[in-house]
């Protein structure tokens, strides 16, 4: 059963990766194939990157609601980056490798985001609702300190800035596509090697006591985990709010099951289904000018909406 | 005690008016109004227009949040960023598109009604929500607000009117000069009406059944109030942009501090509001001079943080 479904799911990726990477080709094959390779590797690498963060920050937090962003991770991003600009001036800043200001940048936010969250989630037991609407708060107050901040930078360096504050999947710069893969694969080997701690992490606070184990043993791991992850997409193509909650809650219909060890793969698959399919739609068959990106963000919002409403009603 | 309130709140708009109308790019000294005709020009032509669209916009933002707060019987609401901003700036999308050769008042009335609709949207939501989660409110009327600005966004993509949108979504009052910003004292009319029913709105905020026994007519204050927070909700977006959380700290930091009686309450939270908008958009003027900050940005985090206060700082029967 669960067999068969993963058969299907990894069909359909081949099936939109390669209608993504040939249809509507024109001139030379060797040219078409290697630019839209790039694209595809991005957008499969944002899609596992995105799932993946959103399903452990699900597990650790113990419900099906929250994602790395909606609680403002990737709003945390780009404030640090802009305070990194504001501090260095965009003129020094544009001389340092880009590669080395995201690992800069990576290492400040897993601080960053560890030290706001374990404080964040300490609050959890105690009312849920009042930590996701802190989240979502947080998350506004970093994106409006990103414009006020960009607005006392020199407007001719806010240009440096602007560029990387906006949700894009098809301009992915190709030096950082080669250290997210690479990010991207070591923090999923952890992940997998710690599928079954995530098991039992995902059983709450109490059950595992029960069961001989400390329920916060691993959670420090696991946040570092996500702040990596989330540092590679939102590096990679900008915030997107919603396209986690979206992917993880088609994985939780497509597989019904409570192994980490079956989730994970669904979801990387569902997440670049997702990106790639929707992609594949938006451009090449319905020749729609707004951003992917947009599209999510709306069908995402319903989905938060519609979980909401069903947990404040049950 | 609301008196000594009032008082103050009086003073500090005077002051902060006077202040206003000397500060900007082209400095302005009050010995010059009185000899040269070109500074009674500027004074004439934008210092003033600015001042008196900050304390309109203020004092009727606060009032609309403080109404809207007893619509959906929350106080964690406003009506910028719980989908009647977003819906109003839809609206103005819309008329862009539909009517593009129509004036203010088109783009205005149709802003208004999808202000309108946004907002009886939101109280369907509400109303699905149990009682006993208080925090679920602001929390739908984010992500829906969220959800409107989203498909504004996705429309403007189509017809690429993008630059158009961060006009509306970032307020500011740097474009706002002698013959465009007019409107707003309706919005202000519409801000004095409410506190003449003000008994009213305090009676609907015990809530349907209460209200309706009390000898209230439930349904048509219902819709006096949905029209106020409409109105000036699309007016403000139309002429100087969203301004978010003004309606939601003034209104709780009153009714924290001086209880919930409107009649007495109201003037004092009209005119904290307008203090307050005119002291951030002169301090949007200081800050970075002789550039500008969008007045906006301010709002974004002194109401996030003062939000963030509200929520935690809570009384424990609230």
């Amino acid at each position: 059963m669960l067999r068969l479904r993963f058969l299907w799911l990894i069909l359909a990726l081949v099936v939109v990766s390669a209608l993504f990477l040939t249809l509507e080709a024109k001139g030379s094959w060797s040219f078409t194939l290697w630019f839209r390779g790039q694209k595809l590797a991005s957008l499969l690498l944002i899609g596992a990157a995105v799932s993946i963060a959103t399903i452990l920050f699900q597990t650790i937090t113990h419900n099906r609601i929250l994602t790395p962003s909606i609680m403002g991770f990737d709003a945390l991003f780009l404030l640090i980056l802009t305070l990194m600009i504001f501090g260095m001036g965009a003129g020094a800043y544009a001389q340092v490798p880009k590669v080395t200001l995201f690992l800069i940048n990576l290492i400040l936010l897993t601080l960053a985001s560890v030290a706001l969250f374990t404080l964040l989630l300490r609050d959890q037991r105690s009312d849920l609702m009042r930590m996701v609407l802190t989240g979502i708060i947080l998350g506004v107050l970093f994106r409006s300190l990103v414009l006020f901040i960009q607005r006392l930078i020199d407007p001719s360096e806010f240009a440096v800035l602007q560029s990387a504050s906006f949700a894009r999947f098809n301009k992915a710069d190709p030096d950082l596509l080669l250290v997210s893969a690479v990010l991207v694969c070591l923090a999923g080997g952890a992940i997998w090697r710690m599928r079954h701690r995530l098991d039992v992490l995902a059983l709450g606070e109490v059950l595992p006591v029960s069961l001989g184990a400390d329920p916060r043993r691993g959670q420090l791991t696991v946040l570092m985990l996500i702040s990596v992850l989330v540092s590679v997409s939102t590096a990679l193509v900008g915030p997107v709010a919603f396209l986690g909650l979206l992917v993880s809650s088609l994985t939780y219909r497509v597989i019904p099951s409570w192994h980490h060890g079956h989730i994970l793969p669904a979801a990387i698959l569902i997440g670049g289904i997702t990106l790639v399919g929707g992609q594949l739609v938006l451009e090449r068959i319905l020749h729609f000018e707004t951003p992917l990106a947009v599209v999510v963000e709306c069908l995402g919002g319903l989905v938060f909406l519609i979980l909401i409403l069903r947990k404040g009603s049950t | 005690m609301p008196r000594l309130w009032l008082l103050i709140c009086l003073c500090l708009i005077l002051l902060l008016s006077v202040l206003s109308i000397f500060v900007g790019v082209i400095d302005l000294s009050p010995m010059a109004l009185l000899r040269d005709p070109e500074a009674l020009q500027l004074l004439a032509v934008s210092r003033l227009p600015r001042t008196a669209a900050a304390v309109l916009t203020g004092c009727s933002m606060a009032v609309s949040g403080q109404i809207m707060q007893i619509l959906v019987r929350n106080k964690f609401v406003e009506p910028i960023s719980a989908g009647t901003g977003q819906a109003a700036a839809l609206g103005i999308l819309l008329s862009v598109l539909l009517f593009p050769a129509a004036g203010l008042a088109v783009k205005m009335s149709l802003a208004a009604v999808t202000a309108l609709l946004g907002t009886l949207g939101f109280l369907a939501l509400v109303q699905r929500l149990p009682p006993t989660e208080p925090l679920l409110v602001p929390l739908v009327g984010l992500v829906y607000g969220g959800i409107l600005g989203a498909v504004m966004v996705f429309i403007a993509y189509q017809v690429d009117l993008i630059q158009y949108i961060d006009v509306w979504m970032l307020g500011e009052f740097s474009g706002v000069m002698r013959g465009r910003y007019e409107l707003l004292w309706l919005a202000g009319i519409a801000a004095f009406v409410s506190y003449l029913i003000a008994d009213q709105f305090a009676i609907l905020g015990l809530g349907r059944d209460m209200s309706l026994s009390l000898g209230l007519n439930h349904r048509q204050v219902m819709a006096m109030g949905l029209l106020c927070v409409s109105v000036v909700s699309a007016l403000t977006v139309v002429t100087v942009g969203m301004l978010p959380f003004v309606g939601l700290i003034i209104p709780n930091l009153i009714s924290r501090q001086l209880g919930d009686n409107l009649r007495v309450t109201l003037p004092v939270t009209a005119l904290l509001g307008g203090v307050f908008v005119l002291g951030c958009d002169i301090l949007a003027r200081v800050v970075r001079h002789p550039y500008e900050v969008p007045v906006g940005t301010i709002f974004g985090v002194l109401g996030t943080l003062a939000f963030l206060w509200l929520i935690y700082a809570r009384p424990r029967n609230a």
